[in-house]
């Protein structure tokens, strides 16, 4: 599809989602959930246009699109993994496990695997705290991980 | 309920209203309250933690800049326990403060810094960075950033959102990644910013800064095949002095004209004249489009908009593209002045405008990006080389180890150092339609606008929008399409005022003729590159010293500015001429926001 009319169509999709909030500044969070599950991550253009919907500002947009660990800005692998980095986990082994899955998957934290199926994330506190070491694969929680069942659970994903 | 309330700082019993802030009330008594995050201009916030104070009944400290008094209370401000609270801040900050302070601009005029000494830091407790963490911007062509330096205290956010209404700016990310950052991490330079420089005045660090010519400037001054000419705007004359340490509304006009002789500009002009000069195009544009549409019955764009605030034209090209032409096609009294420098001077002046380097000082941030603009060469050449804010050319002062205060008087150049009191007073906001006031009524009328004094006070003052109805009793007959005709103008300054004025010419219901907006609050005075700090008191007492100097002259009318009229006799012709129209206008560029 040419460039013009993808955009088109993303401008179309993101006022179908502003209007069923009735272009409602205060819902911005809740549109750019949907719009980042929608395509992944909120891009440049897509910012743009919720801006331009809502009358915000586009660095208002972003600023909000920034604070949020689970908005990405930028394009993201399709398996986004975040292991917990807070203090329970750490103490029950969260390095090992952080290890382990830098070598599976051959890129360090913040990065994305060059087929574009993994993302590597630290994340804050995910509540499962009594089970730790815990991870997030997208929406699916793992928890009581060692390093040789945080590497078997990723091979799943392969 | 008592709208009244009794507090107690630091033993002092004071009464105050109910919802007094604890900082208002301890400044009622002359208690110090430090502040940091707080500016006299913006929005409370409440982030910095540097103004807490001790509260009876409340567990924690509290902020005594968002904290507004509900009962009577007792407040400290100084116990230890404040005291070591204060000194963490402080040191917090300092851990993430990049940057030494001898190799920084603000140096000495930086806030940071003199709480450090002021509240006893003395080490590094929690150490300190050692290396950059980011680039610096330099991609603007007017201002500099530099996230080492930023304490993040949303300073520059909020002006620039709410005090400006542009937002280029915001807070992204979270925690220790925290940063200002323009929409998805772009440069300065592709921002949506109008190159105000507000952020700079209010920065409380050296993390917003112009981008810096005078080392440019002063290798033309040591090259003896260039002729440096400088022309000086009228709002730094009322400033610079604070950066030697004369109070706010010192005018050390003359003073200054030494001085500049001294660092080795060849000549030195006033701005006023091409103010005076933008008078006459501005003047004569504005009663032709009133011609066209009263008489020709054409359709003619109105209101008319002054073009001499370059950070408003880029608000404009922005925000209301649509609204382009009503703009003036004037240029800005600094590009006139280029244009005419490198021709008409020149010929007249025997110098090949090829080796001529224009110098302006301005009290502007955004001039800079204005003499970059690709149409502003229209004498051949770029009309204005460099142009250097009030505080740059007073760095270059001390540099050649000049005592402003103590230097003799002397005058403009001739022949383009004649500016009228009209000219003077664009430095302040209304100033620019005061004085085509005082000439557009005389024109048409023949007669003395009829103020006293020639003060048009209703455009005068420092409220955000001013609007003022002339009424035109009898017209000469020239104009007598005019005679019981009423002109309305309104004046706003501040971009976020304009913003309300151009809603309503974009809705199609204004009433007004022509219309002034400066892009910086208080006008050309409160401009970017003035001395730091600013706040409304400051600049009310800038205003007052230019509109005080404008009484002062005997020439207070741009049409009456005898060597402007010889300029029409032996160059332009007369006024939106063809060689005016090429010389002295010019078009503008929509950019839009997304």
């Amino acid at each position: 599809m040419k460039l013009e009319s993808r955009n088109n169509q993303i401008a179309q999709e993101v006022i179908e989602i502003v209007e069923k909030y009735n272009f409602q500044r205060e819902k911005l969070l809740q549109i750019l959930e949907e719009l980042n599950d929608s395509y992944g991550y909120l891009s440049e253009f897509v910012m743009k246009e919720v801006a331009k919907n809502l009358q915000l500002t586009t660095t208002e947009v972003y600023s909000v699109a920034t604070f949020y660990s689970f908005l990405n800005t930028r394009p993201k692998g399709k398996y986004i993994i975040r292991l917990c980095k807070t203090i329970s986990c750490v103490l029950a082994g969260k390095n090992a496990v952080a290890n382990a899955l830098r070598n599976e998957l051959g890129i360090d934290f913040g990065e994305t695997t060059s087929d574009g199926k993994f993302s590597l994330e630290f994340t804050n506190c995910i509540g499962m705290c009594n089970q730790g070491p815990a991870m997030l694969i997208n929406n699916d929680v793992y928890y009581h991980l060692d390093p040789e069942k945080a590497v078997e659970i990723v091979e799943k994903y392969q | 309920m008592s709208m009244d309330i009794t507090v107690n700082i630091n033993g002092k019993e004071i009464t105050v209203k109910r919802g007094t802030t604890i900082l208002e009330a301890a400044r009622n008594v002359n208690i110090h309250i430090p502040t940091l995050c707080y500016h006299d201009d913006l929005c409370i916030s409440g982030i910095c933690r540097i103004c807490l104070v001790e509260v009876d009944g409340e567990r924690t400290l509290q902020a005594a800049c968002s904290i507004p008094i509900t009962r009577p209370v007792t407040i400290k401000t100084h116990t230890e326990r404040v005291r070591k609270a204060r000194r963490n801040v402080l040191e917090l900050m300092l851990a993430n403060h990049y940057g030494e302070c001898y190799t920084c601009f603000r140096n000495q005029n930086c806030e940071l810094q003199k709480l450090a000494k002021e509240y006893g830091v003395d080490a590094l407790k929690f150490e300190h960075v050692t290396e950059p963490r980011y680039e610096q911007d330099k991609t603007s062509a007017a201002v500099v950033r530099d996230k080492n330096k930023c304490i993040l205290c949303r300073r520059c956010i909020r002006t620039c959102q709410d005090f400006q209404g542009v937002g280029a700016l915001d807070a992204t990310h979270r925690g220790y990644d925290t940063q200002i950052q323009a929409f998805y991490d772009q440069p300065m330079a592709d921002a949506v910013c109008i190159n105000c420089g507000q952020c700079i005045t209010r920065c409380p660090v050296g993390a917003l800064r112009e981008k810096d010519f005078s080392d440019s400037v002063w290798q033309a001054i040591d090259d003896p095949s260039k002729i440096v000419v400088i022309q000086t705007a009228p709002a730094p004359r009322a400033a610079i002095g604070e950066e030697f340490g004369l109070p706010p509304g010192t005018s050390v006009t003359k003073k200054l004209n030494t001085a500049l002789k001294m660092i080795g500009f060849d000549y030195v002009f006033d701005t006023n004249f091409t103010a005076d000069l933008t008078i006459m195009e501005e003047g004569t544009e504005l009663l032709g489009r009133l011609k066209d549409l009263l008489v020709d019955r054409k359709e003619a764009v109105l209101p008319m908009v002054t073009s001499c605030s370059p950070g408003w034209i880029k608000f404009c090209e922005h925000f209301y593209p649509k609204l382009l032409p009503n703009l003036s096609t004037c240029k800005s009294p600094q590009q006139m002045f280029g244009a005419i420098l490198k021709t008409y001077f020149a010929q007249k002046a025997g110098i090949n405008p090829a080796n001529m380097v224009v110098v302006s000082l301005m009290p502007c941030v955004a001039k800079k990006f204005e003499t970059d603009r690709p149409e502003m060469t229209s004498s051949g050449f770029k009309d204005v080389d460099f142009a250097l804010t009030t505080r740059e050319v007073a760095q270059m002062i001390k540099e050649a180890g000049i005592q402003l205060t103590q230097l003799e008087d002397s005058p403009f150049d001739d022949p383009l150092g004649l500016g009228s009191g009209a000219g003077l007073i664009f430095g302040a906001t209304g100033g620019v339609m005061e004085a085509a006031i005082r000439t557009a009524y005389e024109i048409v009328t023949g007669e003395e606008a009829p103020f006293e004094n020639l003060r048009v006070t209703p455009v005068r003052g420092m409220e955000g929008i001013k609007e003022a109805e002339i009424f035109i009793p009898k017209a000469l007959e020239e104009w007598s399409f005019l005679e019981g005709k009423t002109l309305r103008v309104a004046v706003a300054h501040g971009t976020a005022n304009a913003r309300k004025l151009m809603d309503i010419v974009t809705q199609g219901i204004a009433q007004w003729h022509f219309i002034e907006v400066m892009a910086c609050p208080g006008g050309c005075l409160g401009g970017g590159g003035q001395p730091i700090p600013t706040s409304e008191e400051i600049r009310k007492l800038r205003a007052k010293a230019i509109y005080g100097e404008d009484e002062q002259l005997t020439l207070r009318k741009s049409h009456k500015n005898p060597q402007v009229l010889k300029l029409y006799e032996e160059f332009l012709g007369t006024p939106n001429s063809h060689k005016s129209h090429e010389l002295l206008h010019t078009t503008y560029t929509p950019r839009g926001v997304f």
